[in-house]
């Protein structure tokens, strides 16, 4: 139970984190989003143009794509395993990610908003 | 004064929407001048079998068991389209359903009797041939086995009056992709023809990226495109989209068709991707069909090549439909 309260809160405290990794270069920010029908959890998150992100990204439910061409993220989220990737957007404005892998009726509305300042 | 007439011309596919869908009038223009004459016998030299006149309907998107706000009516606008089809004065030689005959659910069970709903109206259709290639919410949750139970294999092809018809899936992966095995089978299917072959291949999402955040595109199309672009006459029909969109690439033209449950809005308007709300004074409006053929190939009429032309508005709804039924049929 106490192991859980501890992951919960570093969960939540992802998307705010920065760590230091052994050489003492600081680590990318990460951003936590987890897929589930048929929505993204948070619906909308704020990048830096220019700065480096890791996006922790997981399926809590079914198989669920995640696409974002303009990142070139173009994957697979399976449940039970979770994906890191690391990008540095090069271009502000608003972008749609999209479920692509079909999840079920709700599958065409399912889109984060990736907004890049 | 006649337009001159050479291969590429010879074969365009006008369409015509009809309110409920699209018409195409494959453009033979057989015997109309010595030069028509001529292109024809060489097209069945080289192809096997000379192009003759015909004409054929595209529908789409028929979602047969969705049920919700943006269109409650269920089936109406495809038990409609069918007896727009029904009563055209010129039967159809074929049927074409680019995917999306139903809509998905969690229960194989309802899925299936879904299935056999689409295949009760459909059979009602006075046409000699009806093919289909799944949607996403055909055969995406499934990878298609429900599909091919019902209608036999995802990806073929057959020819029709010195025509190739090429159906492609680019849905059953569930991801939107054709996938190395099809394009494999794609590439050994179209070498069997001259470049000269007059080619039309249905599938459910566009094969180009169109609006991609609105997953309107295929992952692997380009494959798809590069294995046709040697060929001077192709013509690819899909649905997905919900509404009407014409684009041209090289020796290809691609045609959306409207769909028979809600349309979508157009992406360039900025709007969101959501249905087009439900109108119950209009309750058929932005819904479709569309059928290919060519009136200039009529007996004596004056020979011309019509360029494609999908939206003619004097056809659009169900006002200008009755323009081509029967007499005595009426909507």
């Amino acid at each position: 139970m106490k192991y859980a309260r501890v992951l919960a809160l570093l969960l939540l405290l992802a998307p705010i984190m920065t760590a230091r990794t052994a050489d003492g270069a600081e680590e990318p920010r990460a951003v936590v989003v987890t897929a589930k029908r048929f929505e993204f959890v948070p619906s909308t998150i704020t990048l830096k143009k220019g700065e480096t992100v890791k996006l922790v990204v997981k399926s809590e439910d079914v198989t669920h794509g995640f696409f974002l061409r303009p990142l070139k993220i173009d994957t697979d989220l399976t449940p039970g395993e979770t994906q890191q990737i690391t990008v540095t957007p090069q271009s502000a404005g608003t972008f749609t990610a999209i479920c692509h892998h079909f999840c079920g009726s709700g599958h065409g509305n399912m889109k984060l908003t990736v907004v890049v300042e | 004064m006649d337009k001159p007439v050479n291969r590429r011309t010879f074969m365009k596919i006008a369409g015509t929407s009809i309110g409920v869908g699209a018409l195409f009038h494959v453009a033979p223009l057989l015997g109309a001048t010595p030069g028509g004459r001529r292109i024809a016998a060489l097209l069945g030299k080289e192809n096997g079998e000379a192009p003759t006149p015909f004409s054929f309907v595209q529908l789409s998107d028929t979602h047969v068991g969705f049920s919700g706000p943006p269109n409650p009516l269920g089936t109406q606008a495809f038990e409609k389209a069918v007896d727009v089809i029904n009563g055209l004065r010129e039967r159809p030689d074929l049927v074409l359903f680019t995917g999306d005959l139903t809509h998905d659910s969690e229960n194989p069970g309802e899925h299936a009797d879904r299935m056999k709903l689409f295949q009760k109206i459909a059979g009602r259709l006075k046409v000699p041939l009806i093919k289909t290639v799944p949607g996403e919410h055909d055969a995406g949750l499934d990878g298609g086995k429900l599909f091919r139970d019902a209608f036999g294999e995802t990806h073929y092809s057959f020819d029709h009056r010195g025509v190739h018809f090429i159906a492609l899936d680019n849905v059953s992966l569930a991801r939107p992709n054709v996938g190395p095995e099809q394009i494999s089978w794609l590439k050994k299917d179209l070498a069997r023809f001259p470049t000269t072959a007059p080619i039309v291949v249905f599938t459910h999402r566009p094969l180009f990226d169109l609006r991609p955040d609105w997953e309107w595109f295929t992952g692997d199309g380009d494959e798809v495109l590069n294995a046709l672009a040697p060929y001077e006459n192709v013509t690819v029909l899909y649905g997905h989209i919900h509404r009407e969109h014409t684009h041209t690439e090289g020796h290809a033209t691609h045609h959306a068709a409207r769909s028979l449950i809600f349309a979508y809005p157009d992406p360039e308007t900025g709007v969101p991707k959501k249905p087009i709300p439900f109108d119950p004074q209009k309750p058929f409006q932005n819904l479709g069909l569309r059928v290919v053929n060519e009136p200039g190939a009529r007996a004596g009429s004056s020979p011309q090549i019509k360029e494609v032309e999908l939206t003619l508005r004097e056809y659009s709804g169900t006002v200008g439909i009755q323009q081509m039924l029967k007499e005595g049929v009426s909507l």
